[in-house]
């Protein structure tokens, strides 16, 4: 069947079912390949998009839910002035090591962005405590998001 | 360029934005989609198979389809599918090959096995056959039976299954055109893959053709685990002649891939006026039902010690056991982890029963430059112990942290060395590695090596040494991902090896060709690995240098333990390092945090387990690695110890950074409880037991 909703700012109509999962939509029909499957249960982040601005994980998310809908990956992200901030900083304080979970963390670096106004240690590593990261140990994604924070917000 | 300047990782950007390609990101057209066919029993015999009919998209491939059914790692012992004989639960007997992942699916539900099923073994207590032994290892030093002492100190440490968990899961893609087999995938060792696929295809070294792809991680579970995927898409691809294509899901890829070696360490201290006389350890590993690289696991752990301590008796004796759990392999530590942890605690225990600090306990054993090691090797290089310890009480205001202890804290210290490089003479003797640096007419220079970016850092460090000894900008160098077409063997990517030993061949070969840069034609130097003579190893005795030369870490560890909920929380991790001269720090402080990470989840928090061999903990959510809050505050720091050998001094980095952390976490929660604790991970259910005691 098809779905039409709205990906990266363009209308698109995908061909596929309501069941299909929009993390292998955007992967495999669309060659967005930036988003990530880690674990396929909702629990490592690697899969993070923006779902109508709210961050989902794309692996939970079946097309039923995403009808008419905007999704904004990586990809679409990638193309803000914001984003280039983010890369940046991650680049200067060496955050990336293997990649996989990076485009997940910049999703989720985003959404701390727009929806919180007070950022506290507590509240940065909690909201980007639904991502995991195998290689780095967090702390130069930390430094990162720290200076993320100084120039975009402060 | 020069070594000391700052650069960013030179494979960063394309990570970020999400443009870099995995394996799974490669878009193919017309591609198959293989599945594994698993057993479901631990052990016994596959009577039948019966696979659906009227499925002519579907096809089978087994042992039938095979040169010769051998997974060629360090033995042969392993089947690329197994014909009948099971020895662990998801052991592959074929591959299903579908262009409909779902038609795959379908059919795969519909095929019925019929077992012969055996009683399997699943515990190391239970090998009690010689066949159930893998290997037997044995070392002494001085004379531990003619002790004349007052007591002993007898203590069993254990420790579980930890899995590497890297983000992107296994995953391969294999074709067969114009009589070259091709495969392409998340790898650590491209010519362990080619050498296998020489012994299991039977095609000529010319018709196979191995490509790293961008790899999401892999600490050792993708350095021989690969290998068995490698042999069953070859013998897929032969088959139907086209690209094919195999990705586990996360799931497979828990329950079926190398683990860590579950362990068991006996340590027997022979103590005489409160000294320690001699050490009497043995130390145990299960490796699951195929040796894979189990003996050399076993080595390191037993080489590794009796870790940063002089001990004048040694008997150090090392057991591999054969059951019928899932197969355990490589991982960031190879070993050592698991023995360090029990030297360590044990460590830590004898300065709890002498009421002495943890640091200044230690302090009276450290290794010094001319000693003799366990193996009884001089220790050439200068060992600056004495001058960590120092550096780590600065750091971590150590006296301050005592004074300030309060309840329900803790604070726990490590010290362990790790051994750069393959054990003993194992870099002559069998790695032999060659590398190649291309002066191309454009005035680029192409580092040709078999080593691989994981992760860890190698494109930027080993692409900075060879610019700045070039004295070029580091734009000038082109390393692609490895090609075994294009790209010599210099080795595996494994063992710490890469900067040390791989750097140092750039290194020398850079040295070389400096002096030709103005020449305008294409110029290739190639150096291969020339064994330090000083270095001096019998594989037979195990005696001797037991490693090109020791890095060092030295770690305080500070929890907290809730009284109520008996949950642990590590607040602080101190650490000194000792890695020669860091090529590049901004590299060296991830590997350090990464390390500690990996570290803080196998002392507390990566509980697995596994019943009648099949793992119960197979998913993100059953198995919790640390997440950024679960990350202490750290502070780190490194002295400078350059080696000889080494490109501008350095040492091996990567796994040292894992092994010290559990250890000094292990000796913390002791520390804040007050219980003798001697298994890792350390689980608040434990310690409700220990409470309860
Ligand atoms: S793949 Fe979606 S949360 Fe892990
Ligand atoms: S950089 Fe490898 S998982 Fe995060």
């Amino acid at each position: 069947m098809k779905i039409p909703f709205q990906l990266n700012g363009e209308p698109v109509v995908a061909e596929t079912t309501y069941s299909m999962r929009l993390l292998d939509v955007v992967r495999n029909e669309f060659g967005l390949t930036g988003t990530k499957e880690g674990c396929s249960e909702g629990e490592c982040g690697a899969c993070l998009v923006f779902l109508d601005n709210k961050l989902v994980n794309s692996c939970m998310v079946p097309m039923s839910h995403v009808v008419g809908k905007k999704v904004e990956t990586i990809e679409g992200f990638a193309k803000s002035e914001r984003y280039q901030v983010i890369e940046q900083a991650f680049q200067n304080h060496g955050a990336v090591q293997c990649g996989f979970c990076i485009p997940g963390m910049i999703m989720a670096v985003e959404n701390l962005l727009r929806t919180q106004t007070v950022f506290t240690e507590e509240i940065i590593k909690e909201s980007m405590s639904g991502n995991i990261c195998r290689c780095t140990g967090y702390q130069l994604i930390y430094d990162a998001i720290k200076t993320v924070i100084q120039e975009v917000v402060e | 360029m020069n070594i000391h300047d700052k650069i960013n990782r030179v494979d960063g950007i394309s990570k970020i934005n999400g443009s870099a390609k995995y394996i799974e990101d490669i878009h193919l057209d017309e591609v198959f989609h293989a599945r594994t066919l698993r057993s479901g029993i631990a052990k016994g015999r596959v009577k039948s198979i019966d696979y659906p009919v009227d499925y002519e998209d579907i096809i089978v491939v087994d042992s039938h389809d095979i040169h010769k059914n051998e997974v060629l790692m360090i033995t042969t012992d392993m089947p690329v599918f197994t014909p009948s004989e099971v020895t662990y639960v998801g052991e592959p007997l074929s591959l299903i090959l579908g262009k409909d992942k779902h038609r795959v699916i379908e059919f795969m539900n519909q095929i019925k096995i019929v077992y012969e099923e055996d009683e399997g073994i699943f515990a190391m207590d239970a090998c009690t056959k010689a066949e159930d032994i893998f290997s037997e290892y044995v070392y002494e030093k001085g004379n531990i039976h003619e002790l004349e002492y007052d007591e002993i100190f007898e203590k069993v440490y254990e420790t579980g299954y930890q899995e590497q968990l890297y983000m992107e899961k296994q995953g391969m893609i294999a074709s067969y055109d114009d009589h070259i087999l091709t495969i392409q995938g998340s790898m650590q060792c491209p010519y362990y893959i080619k050498n296998a696929l020489i012994h299991a295809t039977g095609l000529p070294d010319h018709r196979i053709r191995v490509i790293q792809t961008t790899t999401g991680g892999a600490f050792g579970g993708k350095e021989e685990y690969p290998s068995l995927l490698a042999c069953q898409l070859a013998a897929a691809a032969m088959k139907v002649r086209q690209t094919v294509s195999l990705i586990f899901d996360r799931r497979e890829d828990i329950l079926t891939t190398t683990k860590r070696h579950p362990s068991r360490t006996t340590i027997k201290s022979y103590l005489k006026d409160d000294k320690i006389l001699g050490m009497d350890i043995l130390y145990e590993i299960d490796g699951g039902s195929y040796r894979g690289l189990t003996d050399v696991v076993l080595q390191r752990g037993l080489l590794t010690l009796t870790g940063c301590y002089k001990i004048d008796h040694v008997q150090v004796k090392g057991k591999a056991y054969r059951t019928n759990n899932i197969f355990s392999g490589a991982f960031r530590g190879f070993g050592a982890p698991q023995s360090m942890f029990a030297l360590e605690q044990h460590m830590n225990q004898l300065a709890k029963k002498f009421k002495e600090d943890p640091i200044s306990y230690r302090r009276k054993y450290f290794v010094q430059q001319g000693d003799l090691s366990a193996t009884s090797g001089v220790f050439h290089e200068k060992i600056l112990l004495n001058q960590m310890a120092d550096a780590l009480i600065r750091l971590s205001e150590y006296d301050d942290l005592l004074a300030k202890k309060e309840k329900n804290m803790g604070i726990g210290v490590s010290f362990v060395p790790h051994g750069g490089g393959f054990t003993g003479d194992g870099e002559a003797a069998h790695i032999k590695a060659q590398v190649k640096l291309k002066k191309d007419t454009l005035n680029r220079v192409h580092l040709l090596v078999s080593t691989v970016e994981m992760g860890q850092g190698a494109k930027t460090v080993l692409s900075k040494i060879v610019a700045s000894t070039l004295e070029i900008p580091i734009e000038q160098i082109v390393y692609d991902d490895p090609d075994t077409f294009k790209v010599p063997d210099s080795g595996p990517t494994v063992a710490s090896r890469t900067t040390m030993v791989v750097g140092g061949l750039l290194y020398k070969a850079a040295l070389e060709l400096k002096p030709l840069m103005n020449n305008p034609a294409e110029i290739v130097i190639t150096k291969n690995y020339v064994h330090p003579e000083e270095i001096v190893w019998n594989q037979k005795s195990l005696k001797g240098n037991a490693y090109l030369a020791y890095s060092w870490s030295a770690v305080v560890a500070v929890v907290y333990v809730d009284p109520i909920t008996w949950e642990i929380d590590c607040q602080k991790l101190y650490g000194i390092y000792d890695v020669g001269v860091p090529v590049d720090e901004k590299t060296l402080l991830g590997q350090v945090h990464g390390g500690v990470a990996q570290g803080l989840g196998y002392g507390m928090m990566e509980k697995m387990e596994s019943e009648q061999g099949i793992l119960q903990h197979n998913s993100f959510s059953s198995y919790a690695v640390p997440v950024m809050a679960d990350m202490p505050k750290m502070e780190v720091d490194w002295i400078f110890n350059p080696y000889r050998e080494g490109p501008y001094g350095a040492k091996a980095a990567g796994e040292l950074t894992l092994v010290g952390v559990a250890p000094a976490i292990a000796a913390a929660v002791e520390d804040a409880t007050g219980f003798d604790l001697c298994r890792l991970p350390i689980m608040p259910e434990d310690l409700v037991k220990e409470a309860e005691k």
